[in-house]
């Protein structure tokens, strides 16, 4: 009796075994699927690149260096003192780039906040218009910047307005599919609370969610400036103003210590207003999460 | 009465006794009531100072806005040129697309009718213009009186009609544009007559192809016939390289950009992954206990990620040379360190146990990260490379217009010509599919492959 019902358990064992056995070899076929499907874009790109590229790479890895060290020497016959006048002649245009991804992540956090309570669907009853709100913000968040910048800059001339509306547009797309989903994950208890005392759409959206998610709106939006403030960098190339304007010229007249000054300039603020977000952002949540 | 004052008592009992529980509920302190006004005054105040700073009443004051309203036209519209010049006076009116000159109608479209002296235009809705001998009359549905313009001999004169404000005439050329879309041009070297049609022309078959204005019956016909209309190619495959070879779309180059700024997407961002993984656990706190070394990596990941991939493919396109190679180089030099920092992180957090419990069994260092440990960063990992996926895509679409090629420069190029408005269009649509497409699939596959695991 015994030794049947050890025989039954070990080919039950043996059918478990083989089950996992097909399972495995399965996630290993997948997994080698994978990987060998990513070697090949990798080695195919690579080669379509390689044959595309008007220079190849083995012709300038070993120039990859003359870049840098011309723009090195050319600082160094400035010298200090020349370096730090050319840093105050381009105070302002830096000021000005900072300034366009400020406006423009400011106006966003606002259009895009609105945006996104309509487009929540815990939030909204109405199905469609949740649908039709997610298509806009869609749309608004494919606009690479710099499309609409040529384009504005052709209407409105050369100059910062472009790039602020450029960067508001893709930012409200882009912060209101991240404020959506927040909203998406808050608590409704607050909201159900609000409307049995009668408080209306806006009211409940006022006091029963907003309290609940402006510090991660807040967060995000911050994470969201250090982007805006490459982006506007990059719009100054295509006439939009600022510091990427400057850049630009001198890259084309090659003047290494400007080139090498404005990078440091744009560098050294994006790292600041990075860690400045990133400190501020840890006050923010962390300050919730303690209540 | 009394009661009244009975209840107000209690509730001030009630609300004291709440404030005593609740301490700074009811009644906060002036200053943190204070700080959400305040901080949204001065929000308010910035965007009011940085309205005049970037000077937005003259901004849009100067604004060309009958610039963008011809653009715009032009992106869906195309216009037809019907152009007589009296040097050329036999040739009559010419006919053309846009004005080009490889573009010349062999058959006179039939709103222009021909006698033996006079020539009829129609404009549609605006009209018709007649030239006759030397004098150009034009008939506007909304006057009684014609506008009669005598050319041939030196600059154009105004012989009669009313004065409006679409009828400009300078001492050397007249320019009617009774609406957008239609126009009268004379000089006294020609007389132009412009109308535009809703709908992009030539966009399947080049203007000179034997394929083009052909219907979608008439070429599905072709398909089967017998006759061979090129004959080195069967009908399908002529057709299709008619369509690839499409000059004014440029189809086939259009379609080989978009794959080079695919590449440069994904290339990159697998490239930065994979380099980035092994990376991130040397700067692992939890892996690597070596500090400087640790250090080491995290200010290398930060320099990455903090020279911008603008710098990154201005360099790059110096050394490589213009394409995307530069552009992959680019994105994958930022965002190896976007992805260091992010992986590094994630193995910081992850659970001890596992690892310890694979440990316990006798494992191998390596067996004790592979198994304990990868597995909990792996979801991370591959959502993080989808997500930058699709916003890769988008980058590389701005460093190709600054000069790594692919789509980007391919619409920088057609709006540099300012005329090719439509193409602009149509690249606009595809860059926006694209990415809505990339973005779509990179969700689609967050989920699939995450929610799958777990």
């Amino acid at each position: 009796m015994a030794a049947r019902l050890a025989l039954a358990e070990a080919s039950r064992l043996a059918e478990i075994s083989q089950a996992y056995e097909c399972v495995a070899r399965r996630r290993t076929l997948y997994t080698a699927a994978l990987l060998g499907l990513g070697t090949l874009s990798i080695l195919g790109g690579l080669y379509v690149a390689d044959e595309a590229n008007s220079g190849s790479f083995w012709g300038g890895l070993d120039k990859f260096f003359d870049y840098p060290i011309e723009l090195l020497a050319g600082a160094y016959e400035k010298g200090l003192v020349g370096l730090f006048r050319l840093f105050l002649e381009y105070l302002p245009y830096l000021v000005e780039t900072v300034n366009i991804a400020l406006v423009s992540t400011v106006l966003a956090f606002f259009l895009g906040g609105a945006l996104s309570f309509v487009a929540s669907r815990n939030l909204v009853s109405n199905p469609l218009l949740v649908g039709v709100m997610r298509r806009v913000m869609d749309v608004f968040r494919a606009f690479p910047e710099i499309v609409i910048a040529l384009l504005l800059v052709l209407i409105f001339g050369s100059g910062p307005v472009a790039a602020v509306i450029a960067v508001t547009t893709h930012t409200i797309g882009a912060l209101a599919k991240q404020f959506s989903e927040v909203n998406e994950n808050c608590d409704l208890k607050a909201v159900e609370g609000i409307r049995s005392v009668g408080g209306t759409w806006l009211d409940q959206m006022r006091f029963g969610v907003l309290p609940q998610v402006l510090p991660n709106f807040l967060s995000y939006t911050l994470l969201r400036l250090e982007v805006n403030v490459r982006a506007s960098a990059i719009l100054g190339f295509v006439g939009a103003g600022g510091l990427g304007a400057e850049l630009k010229m001198v890259v084309d007249w090659n003047y290494g210590a400007d080139i090498l000054v404005i990078i440091f300039m744009l560098v050294a603020s994006i790292s600041f207003i990075d860690y400045l977000s990133g400190w501020l952002r840890q006050k923010l949540i962390g300050q919730t999460s303690q209540i | 009465m009394a009661d009244i004052r009975v209840s107000r008592a209690a509730l001030l009992n009630e609300e004291r006794r709440l404030d005593d529980l609740y301490p700074g509920v009811i009644s906060q302190d002036l200053k943190k009531r204070l700080l959400g006004p305040v901080f949204a005054a001065l929000v308010v105040l910035y965007l009011v100072v940085c309205f005049f700073a970037f000077d937005v009443l003259g901004v849009v004051d100067k604004a060309r806005g009958d610039m963008a309203q011809l653009f715009a036209l032009d992106s869906y519209a195309h216009k037809v040129h019907a152009k007589y010049q009296f040097k050329r006076d036999e040739q009559g009116f010419v006919v053309s697309l846009e004005g080009n000159r490889r573009a010349i109608y062999k058959v006179p479209p039939e709103w222009i009718g021909h006698s033996k002296s006079q020539t009829i235009i129609s404009l549609g809705g605006d009209g018709k213009v007649q030239f006759e001998g030397g004098l150009v009359t034009y008939f506007h549905p909304d006057y009684q009186q014609p506008f009669v313009f005598k050319v041939g001999e030196g600059a154009p004169q105004f012989l009669s009609g009313a004065e409006v404000d679409w009828l400009k005439v300078s001492g050397s050329q007249v320019n009617a544009r009774p609406s957008l879309y239609s126009r009268i041009w004379m000089t006294k070297s020609k007389v132009e007559v412009q109308r535009y049609f809703t709908g992009w022309e030539n966009f399947w078959f080049d203007f000179d192809s034997k394929l083009n204005g052909l219907s979608v019956g008439a070429l599905w016909s072709l398909v089967f016939a017998s006759e061979r209309l090129h004959p080195e190619m069967s009908n399908l495959r002529y057709m299709f390289h008619e369509l690839w070879t499409n000059n004014e779309w440029q189809h086939g180059e259009v379609y080989f950009a978009l794959l080079q700024t695919l590449i440069m997407a994904v290339v990159g961002t697998l490239i930065a992954g994979i380099l980035a993984l092994p990376l991130a656990f040397v700067a692992a706190a939890n892996v690597n206990p070596v500090k400087w070394v640790r250090t080491g990596m995290r200010r290398l990941f930060d320099f990455l990620r903090g020279v911008d991939m603008l710098i990154w493919s201005l360099i790059f396109i110096r050394a490589f040379g213009l394409g995307p190679l530069s552009g992959i180089f680019a994105i994958f030099f930022t965002d190896t360190g976007t992805f260091g920092k992010l992986f590094s992180e994630a193995i910081e957090n992850a659970d001890k146990k596992q690892a310890e419990g694979v440990q316990a069994t006798g494992a191998s260092s390596i067996q004790k990260y592979r198994f304990g440990l990868f597995p909990q960063i792996l979801p991370l990992f591959i959502s993080q490379m989808l997500y930058y996926l699709e916003s890769n895509t988008r980058s590389a679409t701005v460093i190709g217009a600054l000069g790594a090629g692919g789509i980007g420069l391919k619409l920088i190029e057609t709006m540099r010509t300012r005329q090719d408005w439509e193409n602009t269009l149509y690249l606009i649509i595809l860059i926006i599919a694209v990415v809505m497409l990339m973005d779509q699939l990179s969700g689609w596959l967050r989920r699939k492959l995450i929610k799958g695991n777990a």
